[in-house]
């Protein structure tokens, strides 16, 4: 006798199940499907290419009228499921038609989730999940105009992109750091931005949507919690899906994130199955598509009394349908210390390929640019394929698999005279050995000054260093470079000059073109490389305090019991009473043990408690007191004795000048810390001569010293010059500041710097080159108008309040 | 799969824990860190560096270490080894993400 097997939806799902069950037992069921959308199925992955024009309606169904006719299948079109009687063992649908089963396969797969902003419900604003929210973003593409899509993963970019290619003016929203930070790494997702950016596509990172604005009861807006408004006619919300369970939930299935089931997609009623994104199979919910086809193979067989196959796991794969762009990504990507990665970027190429090994097997990877492997890589990644034999040219792929490792010095050898070297200057093979040959070159400095090879974008100076093995032999000694870290070769000058000449404006950015060894850098390089980016694009660069030391990031130093203290800036050593005041009585609200003077004329609060920071910051700034950034590598203290004031031989206003200093300097990021001091005379009581830049006023007017040290190193000062107005004093010391902000080596103390750069350079661009000596000062102003914000404010206001909160368990939320 | 021996509580949503950072739990036993890596992979580990008992929590995050605040320890989030050449370990606790709810098992932690 047929059984009678009904099926609730009608997606990709229990169609790929129909297929098999087909196969395997073509009469063993009468079947009979409800779907709740009024047409056949088809195939939704495929929804990108038809808003974008790429592919018609017609192009992605998968079974046609003709299909479910030629198979004897009843199909409910537009009706859906509203209860299932499994006592009765009957499902009805809204409109009242009943249909019994022996056996029920739900397949309600997963709805879209609307975040619940003012302004959802305003027409205008769709999801992205069926064929209706197409139509509808082709209506509105229709009239042109804006669209706004929230949610920068794999719909939302492909919403957008569909947008855009019917002509509307797009922008992102992506609450994340990175685009699809799910499946890419940062590297990979920086890539991403910029290809899309290069679509005319506009990118905004970090968006949290506040409100979705409206006229008329149509969408107009959008508005995000910095205030940004966006116009829009149409706004997607792409930000993720949840499994349909509800249906099963009411019939008494037992349901957790989706419908559990178990290794045979059975649910907790032996006679009831499930298959798709409304299943959750091992704690996993799956949103793509391979998953649901290998679970409908194991479905179909046990429908067709096969009881063997068994579903274990899917492991995925994602492909980004955005033409033009190359995006593959499956499996486990994150490292830990049983994994390896070998990591290739081609900067010039836009291509970053990444695959993470554990036990000589691939068990992730990401290709973005080139993603010809993928499929051989995703197959030896659930074939678990032991790679000891291809490690060398893993990396390259399949054509290259089983090759002998290449070696480039014999691949340069090979090359002809007038193979190009130097794509920025044109600068080809031959050019390099005849200027290395006749004029004694023997370093990659000297073939830069001669041919200009490698010296703007840089990422030759491998194959110019090559070159120079080949040419010289054994006599070739390669620059001592120092790199400034394992992520890297290159050492923090080269660096900075590329971030320089490429333009690179974020840390992926520069982590990408500078091919970074590592995926997300370390300790080491990931500070530095913030630093220089803070200080080479003032007002553009947006700190990455992830990637900022403890102290910096909390904007209070750490003690050894892992309390912080805090020290107020205290303009020039001076204070009021009821500065006094007021710090004596944060000392008592707070409890803070000790309450000392600092070597530079500053009072530290030692003992605060982290989460007490920002109420302490908050009492001080009320106060009129501000951070003194005694934590930071930055501006510190301004040392100064009483002067003229108060000094029966003080020559000048030391005590003036060093508040003017301070408040001209306060806020400056530097290399490492950078401390003042002012003397009123020779006598130099604020011991200015071991300062990183000291002031020694004299009678005719002020000498300025550098390079001094009072640290690990004791050192007396150089002197800069000696200038006659206090003006003057302002304008050198900004221009040797900023000298020492863009030449120094992140944690390179100025007397480091100055000795490794020599002191003439500072002397020659900072006193005789009054030109040099004006851009330098106007760099350090330009960069002092985004830098003057008191960092403690800011927090007592609340931003990055998680920094400051725990959880305590036992106020703790519910049992999972 | 749960098993007897875990009750999973709800401590946070994953987009509590700022990427390539970290968040602190304060239980019976003392605190626990929770980190986020830059590919949201969630890990909790007693807040002590084995050294000299540095709150990994306030260190820098970097693919899946984190190097201690005091004196630069790098420790495997995955493992709780410090790396080569240091030696030692810190307690490492069981933590879920499902659904974008960080979990972590309480009987290890109450």
């Amino acid at each position: 006798m047929t059984k009678k097997l009904v099926v609730i939806g009608n997606g990709m799902a229990p169609g790929r199940v129909l297929d098999h069950l087909f196969d395997k037992a073509p009469d063993a069921y009468q079947v009979t499907i409800f779907n709740a959308e009024p047409r056949v199925n088809y195939d939704r992955i495929m929804l990108s290419p038809v808003l974008s024009g790429e592919k018609a309606y017609e192009d992605i169904i998968i079974h046609d009228d003709a299909w479910y006719e030629s198979h004897g299948v009843t199909l409910h079109k537009g009706k859906k499921v509203m209860e299932i009687d499994r006592a009765d063992r009957k499902v009805i649908a809204a409109d009242g038609t009943v249909a019994e089963y022996d056996k029920l396969l739900i397949a309600t797969g997963s709805s879209p989730f609307v975040i619940p902003v003012p302004g959802k419900d305003l027409a205008g604003v769709v999801t992205y999940r069926d064929l209706d929210d197409v139509d509808a973003m082709l209506d509105a593409a229709k009239s042109g105009g804006h669209a706004v899509v929230i949610g920068g993963g794999l719909l939302g970019l492909e919403a957008a992109y569909g947008l855009k290619r019917q002509g509307m003016d797009v922008t992102v929203l992506h609450l994340m750091p990175t685009l699809m930070e799910r499946q890419l790494d940062p590297s990979a997702g920086y890539l991403l931005e910029k290809a899309l950016i290069d679509r005319d596509i506009k990118i905004i990172t970090r968006a949290n949507t506040k409100e979705i604005t409206g006229r008329d009861g149509k969408v107009a807006g959008v508005v995000l919690e910095d205030g940004t408004e966006l116009p829009a006619n149409i706004v997607v919300m792409a930000v993720g899906i949840r499994p349909s369970a509800q249906l099963a939930d009411d019939a008494g299935l037992e349901v957790g994130r989706g419908i559990l089931v178990d290794d045979h997609l059975v649910t907790s009623d032996p006679d009831i199955l499930a298959v798709g994104e409304c299943v959750e199979h091992r704690g996993q919910c799956y949103g793509l598509v391979a998953p649901l086809y290998d679970m409908a193979k194991v479905i179909a067989a046990n429908l067709a009394g096969d009881a063997e196959p068994e579903y274990t796991g899917s492991v995925t794969a994602t492909k980004l349908k955005v033409t033009g762009i190359d995006l593959y990504s499956a499996g486990d990507f994150a490292e830990a210390e049983d994994r390896e990665e070998i990591v290739l970027r081609d900067a010039a190429g836009g291509v970053y390929k990444r695959l993470v090994l554990k036990d000589n097997k691939i068990i992730g990877a990401v290709l973005y640019g080139d993603t010809a492997d993928g499929a051989w890589f995703f197959d030896m990644l659930k074939k678990g394929t032991d790679i000891s034999d291809l490690r060398e040219t893993l990396i390259f792929g399949q054509a290259y698999a089983g090759g002998a490792p290449l070696d480039p010095t014999a691949a340069v050898a090979a090359l002809p005279d007038d193979a190009e070297i130097c794509g920025c200057n044109g600068v080809c093979k031959g050019a390099i050995v005849q200027a290395i040959t006749e004029k004694g070159l023997t370093g990659i400095d000297g073939v830069r000054a001669h041919t200009k090879a490698s010296g703007s974008c840089g990422t030759c100076t491998g194959l110019v260093e090559q070159l120079l093995k080949v040419t010289l032999g054994d006599a070739f000694q390669p620059d001592a470079v120092q790199p400034m870290c394992g992520c890297t070769d290159l050492g923090h000058d080269d660096v900075r000059r590329l971030i320089v000449a490429q333009e690179l404006k974020s840390i992926p950015a520069v982590m990408q073109e500078l091919n970074w060894k590592t995926s997300c850098g370390c300790a080491k390089c990931r500070p530095a490389l913030n630093y220089y980016l803070l200080a080479t694009w003032p007002g553009e660069y947006v700190d990455d305090k992830q990637s900022r030391f403890i102290n910096e990031r909390v904007h209070a130093n750490i003690q050894k019991d892992g309390t912080y203290s805090v020290v107020p800036r205290m303009w020039g050593g001076i204070t009021t009473p009821d500065e006094l005041r007021a710090i004596a009585d944060v000392a008592d609200k707070f409890q803070i043990p000790t309450v000392k003077v600092t070597g530079g004329q500053r009072i530290d609060l030692l003992g605060v408690k982290k989460e007490d920071l920002p109420a302490v910051w908050a009492d001080l700034n009320a106060a009129g007191m501000v951070s003194g950034h005694a934590y930071g590598k930055s501006l510190r203290t301004v040392k100064t004795c009483v002067g003229t004031d108060w000094c029966r031989f003080g020559t000048q206003d030391s005590t003036g000048l060093g508040i003017k200093l301070e408040k001209f300097m306060w806020g400056s990021w530097t290399p490492h810390k950078v401390k003042l001091g002012v003397s009123g005379c020779p006598r130099n009581c604020a011991e200015a001569t071991c300062k990183d830049i000291g002031v020694v006023c004299v009678d005719s007017g002020y000498e300025i010293h550098f390079a001094g040290a009072a640290g690990m190193h004791v050192k007396g000062t150089e002197l800069l010059c000696t200038v006659a107005t206090e003006t003057e004093v302002l304008e050198y010391i900004g221009a040797l500041t900023q000298l020492y902000r863009e030449q120094g080596r992140y944690l390179e103390r100025i007397y480091k710097w100055a000795d490794r750069v020599g002191l003439d350079v500072a002397r020659e661009q900072v006193v005789e080159n009054a030109a040099r000596r004006k851009e330098l000062n106007a760099r350090f102003v330009y960069s002092q108008q985004f830098m003057q914000n008191d960092p403690w404010a800011e927090r007592a206001q609340g931003k990055d309040a998680e920094e400051f909160t725990s959880f305590r368990l036992g106020h703790l939320g519910k049992v999972a | 799969m749960k098993t007897k021996t875990q009750v999973w509580i709800e401590i946070c949503r994953l987009e509590d824990i700022p990427p390539q950072g970290a968040r602190v739990i304060r239980a019976t036993l003392g605190c626990v860190a929770l980190f986020r890596t830059a590919t949201d992979k969630v890990f909790a580990l007693e807040d002590r560096c084995p050294h000299k008992g540095g709150p990994l929590s306030q260190g820098i995050v970097h693919e899946t270490g984190v190097t201690c605040p005091m004196h630069n320890w790098v420790i495997d989030l995955e493992t709780g080894r410090a790396k080569a050449p240091d030696e030692g370990r810190v307690r490492t606790f069981p933590v879920e993400v499902r659904d974008g709810t960080v979990l972590i098992d309480r009987a290890l932690l109450a």
